[in-house]
């Protein structure tokens, strides 16, 4: 894809610094009768993703968004181990929406999230950097007139070998960034690679502890104005009546503005002017037809999808009702997931400045298309009128991808303050109740077993809402959301890592009024509770030990196993466990990884300590091994977090939690210590910012077990009164 | 109107004296290190040090802060080399998306005048900063290299 886009010429084009904040000073007029495409400085594009200055500094291009996984980092190791450039020379940039809509979506998928950076943009990128190397070392053998294929290229340096002359890359960028890209480039085997690998430095660390980094929040335009918003509290209500002339004379009050049908904001000079004017405002809602739900209304509609007839099918083997019907001992459990939000540190924010003839966006969003889309469809304008800025994410987790409703807010109000940029930030009370939550859904397993402990059945029947039928409904089959069954799929990405010879795994999809979204690790989450704590509740029924139950049921999914004993063996699965502590194990295939985990508890009374959770990932490749640890660590926070304490509660048609104090996030001293087991096995590219996030929580929900005999189904662990210290 | 010393420097900022001084900070100073995570004193993304202690500084106002010593992130590294603390946040990689890392920083830094050499369970009482990417495995081991440097 790359091989033919660059040399667009004859056309002006601007790059976005990847350090946004820092300049926004962007545009650069290409002269005309040019062929080189150049960047903000003038340095020339080798081709779309490499360019090249001078002094030999290589800028990469990243598509995708940093938001703390290291993609941006990850996936420049990808470019400059086919560029063979100097490592300590790489720096990155954003290319913005908007050009890459202009180039004919050169950059591909923006889009950051199902933990694709990496292993969908793999192959691209690396020949990205292979097509540059080869027209750089073209270049200097043009100049040199030497066949290419005598030079060389390493660490930025091209070498003639005959006769010993080298340049380097800053040198010859000019001469290259004129010549026509090769069609094809051979891409070297991983047993070559020198930097894929490597757990070098991420690039983007020292900003993060000056203080000097920018996210959305930080952002500062000359003259620019500051909104605090509010939009109905029960979701698909409207505005009914606000009284902005009880407001407009308090401090620093600009303007008072409805947006759209259902949110009001209040425009100052200073943010917390806006919103302190905000909170005095008075609004009347008119609350629709939802005001009436509530959490119990919304259980009982998905408890009746449990044993409804009509289900979509995902995976039918056998015969399970006969298999069941026969079977010497029936095991069956409903467990029940909440609705959570995804509350990152960061609360949503958007910058906007709009006139008739452009209106411009920076933000911090997770796909730069998708905040595109919605910068046209709010602004009325046609693409080539608009731009988006990315700016570095303080937290996506999936909330800032598939969503731009802040984009549309702030777009809405720029649109009535032209000329103007306005940077809307939401209070976190805004953020906890405007969420687009993890979805919520029960499950109803049913197992048989045989005389001789084997499982001969199983119906594993989820029920609640479905992501795709409320964002995506284009990427529904047959009204059936795919999504919904991840983990449990019969083959691909998400494979079921059981073989059972009476399998019916379907789904009543129950949708709710509350906005659904991506929740990091997405339905993994909940599928690997259902499946990996029934899996221990049949083992238990059977008499037989957690790992040998599953063993049986795995010897045709090797790479499954293969983690799961992994982690049996570091921790110790089978040998006494130190005085008071009680293991678990779970196990999933997940965005292409397989993982597994072994949880280390001990329990006093109603306060469990997660000890130590061992885990095993198995993502084909591992391009930074320690990033990877970290993401296993922090996976963990984010998933054990979920499982001991958060839920968000309808009442009256809207979300009952409003900050950290009742929807809390785990601390530094209840983190359990994470040891990891990165084990590659080649041949395929697997995620990783989610796949290890869905082993935590069964894992220790097992060894809870173990420690109590009580079986717990219904979650967070809070509401049981169970608390983590 | 008030006058803040915030890293040493005097600013006049113009506000009513009630603002929680973490807006005074952002939008009157214009440092924008100290971050908005809750406005209620739950997360710490705002943490700064008021005479060398840590304080939460959405919920502390302007007036409370005229007339102390007011230190922030930006104000951290002194002559231009970094605090131990953020060398050790350097070393160990700790942070992922950063946005609580300027908060959780100044909490360590003061973590450690008070007990220059902490154990965990120091650690664990005193450093209650939130952080949605879960970077606390590196932040104790980041906070045990700091206290050796």
């Amino acid at each position: 894809m790359i091989t033919k886009a660059p040399k667009v010429g004859r056309r002006s084009f601007i790059i976005g610094s990847a350090a946004v904040g820092a300049g926004l000073a962007l545009g650069l007029k290409i002269p005309f009768g040019t062929s080189v495409v150049r960047a903000q400085d003038g340095s020339p594009e080798i081709n779309a993703w490499i360019v090249i200055r001078p002094d030999d500094t290589v800028v990469v291009r990243i598509a995708r968004s940093e938001m703390g996984q290291g993609t941006l980092t990850g996936l420049a190791q990808m470019a400059a181990e086919e560029l063979e450039c100097d490592w300590s020379k790489v720096t990155t940039e954003y290319p913005t929406p908007g050009q890459s809509v202009a180039r004919k979506r050169v950059w591909g998928n923006f889009s950051t999230g199902g933990s694709r950076g990496i292993r969908e943009s793999n192959e691209y990128v690396r020949k990205g950097g292979a097509t540059a190397r080869v027209m750089l070392v073209q270049a200097a053998a043009d100049t040199w007139k030497v066949p290419a294929s005598e030079c060389s290229a390493a660490n930025s340096v091209i070498t003639h070998k005959p006769s010993g002359r080298t340049t380097t890359y800053g040198k010859v960028a000019e001469a290259a960034a004129k010549l026509t890209p090769p069609a094809e480039v051979a891409l070297k085997d991983p047993k070559e690679w020198k930097l894929i690998g490597k757990s070098v430095k991420r690039l983007d660390t020292i900003g993060k502890v000056t203080g000097a980094q920018v996210y959305g929040a930080d952002l500062k335009l000359p003259g620019m104005l500051n909104a605090a918003i509010k939009d109905c509290p029960v979701f698909g209500g409207k505005v009914k009546s606000f009284e902005a002339d009880k407001v407009k004379s308090m401090p620093g009050v600009r303007h008072v503005v409805q947006v759209g049908d259902s949110a009001v904001a209040v425009v100052a000079d200073t943010w917390w002017q806006a919103k302190t004017a905000l909170d005095a405002l008075p609004i009347a809602w008119d609350e629709g037809p939802n005001k009436q739900v509530s959490s119990a209304t919304i259980a009982e509609m998905l408890k009746a999808g449990l044993d409804a007839d009509q289900a979509f099918v995902r995976t039918q083997v056998g015969d399970v009702k006969s298999a069941i019907a026969g079977a010497a001992k029936k095991v069956e459990a409903v467990y029940a997931y909440p609705f959570q939000n995804h509350a990152p540190m960061e609360p949503m924010n958007a910058t906007a400045k709009y006139t008739a003839d452009k209106c411009e966006v920076w933000v911090p969003t997770q796909n730069g298309e998708a905040a595109f889309a919605a910068t046209l469809a709010a602004s009325g304008l046609p693409a080539e009128k608009c731009e988006v800025y990315k700016i570095h994410l303080g937290g996506g987790f999936g909330r800032r991808g598939a969503f731009h409703d802040y984009v549309t807010q702030a777009v809405l109000i720029a649109k009535q303050v032209p000329g103007t940029p306005v940077k809307l930030l939401w209070t976190r009370e805004e953020d906890m109740t405007h969420g687009r939550y993890h979805p919520v859904m029960q499950a109803k397993l049913t197992g048989g077993l045989d005389a001789s402990g084997n499982l001969v059945g199983l119906h594993l029947r989820l029920s609640g809402q479905s992501i795709l039928a409320a964002v995506f409904p284009q990427n529904l089959q047959d009204g059936r959301d795919n999504a919904t069954f991840q983990g449990l799929d019969p083959s691909g990405d998400f494979t079921l890592g059981y073989t059972v010879p009476n399998l019916l795994i379907d789904h009543a999809m129950r949708n709710t009024h509350v906005p659904p979204g991506f929740w990091r690790g997405v339905n993994i989450n909940q599928n690997a509770i259902f499946l990996e704590c029934f899996l221990d509740e049949l083992a238990k029924a059977s008499g037989q030990d957690a790992l040998e139950f599953r063993r049986k049921l795995m010897s045709k999914h090797p790479k499954h196993l293969a983690v799961l004993n992994a982690v049996a063996d570091r921790a110790g699965w089978g040998k006494p466990a130190p005085q008071g502590v009680y293991r678990g194990l779970a196990q999933m295939m997940a965005f292409g990884s397989y993982v597994a985990a072994c949880a280390e508890i001990s329990v006093s009374g109603d306060k469990v300590k997660v000890r130590r959770i061992v885990c095993a990932t198995d993502p084909g490749y591992a391009v930074n091994p320690a990033q990877i640890e970290r993401q296993i660590a922090g996976s963990f926070v984010y998933g054990l977090s979920a499982l001991f304490m958060e839920e968000c509660t309808v009442k009256d048609g809207r979300i009952e939690q409003t900050n950290f104090h009742n929807y809390d996030s785990m601390r530094i001293a209840q983190m359990p210590k994470v040891e990891s087991i990165i084990m590659p096995s080649g041949g395929f590219w697997g995620g990783v910012g989610e796949p290890t996030i869905c082993v935590a929580a069964p894992a220790v929900m097992n060894a809870y077990f173990a420690a109590t005999g009580k079986r717990i189904r219904t979650f967070p662990l809070k509401n049981h009164g169970i608390q983590m210290v | 109107m008030a006058r803040l010393t915030i890293n040493g420097k005097s600013s006049e900022v113009n506000v009513d004296p009630n603002t929680p001084l973490l807006w005074a900070i952002r939008e009157q100073v214009g440092l924008t290190g100290t971050k908005y995570g809750c406005g209620m004193a739950l997360c710490g993304a705002c943490t700064v040090h008021l005479d060398g202690r840590a304080v939460r500084s959405c919920v502390t106002t302007v007036s409370a802060a005229v007339g102390k010593q007011i230190t922030t992130i930006e104000g951290l590294a002194a002559n231009g080399a970094l605090h131990k603390v953020q060398k050790a946040w350097v070393d160990n990689e700790v942070p992922q998306c950063g946005y609580c890392q300027a908060g959780m920083i100044m909490a360590v830094a003061a973590l450690l005048k008070d007990k220059p050499k902490p154990t965990d369970a120091d650690i664990d009482a005193s450093i209650t900063n939130i952080c949605r990417c879960g970077t606390f495995q590196q932040v104790r081991e980041a906070i045990h290299a700091a206290a050796k440097a």
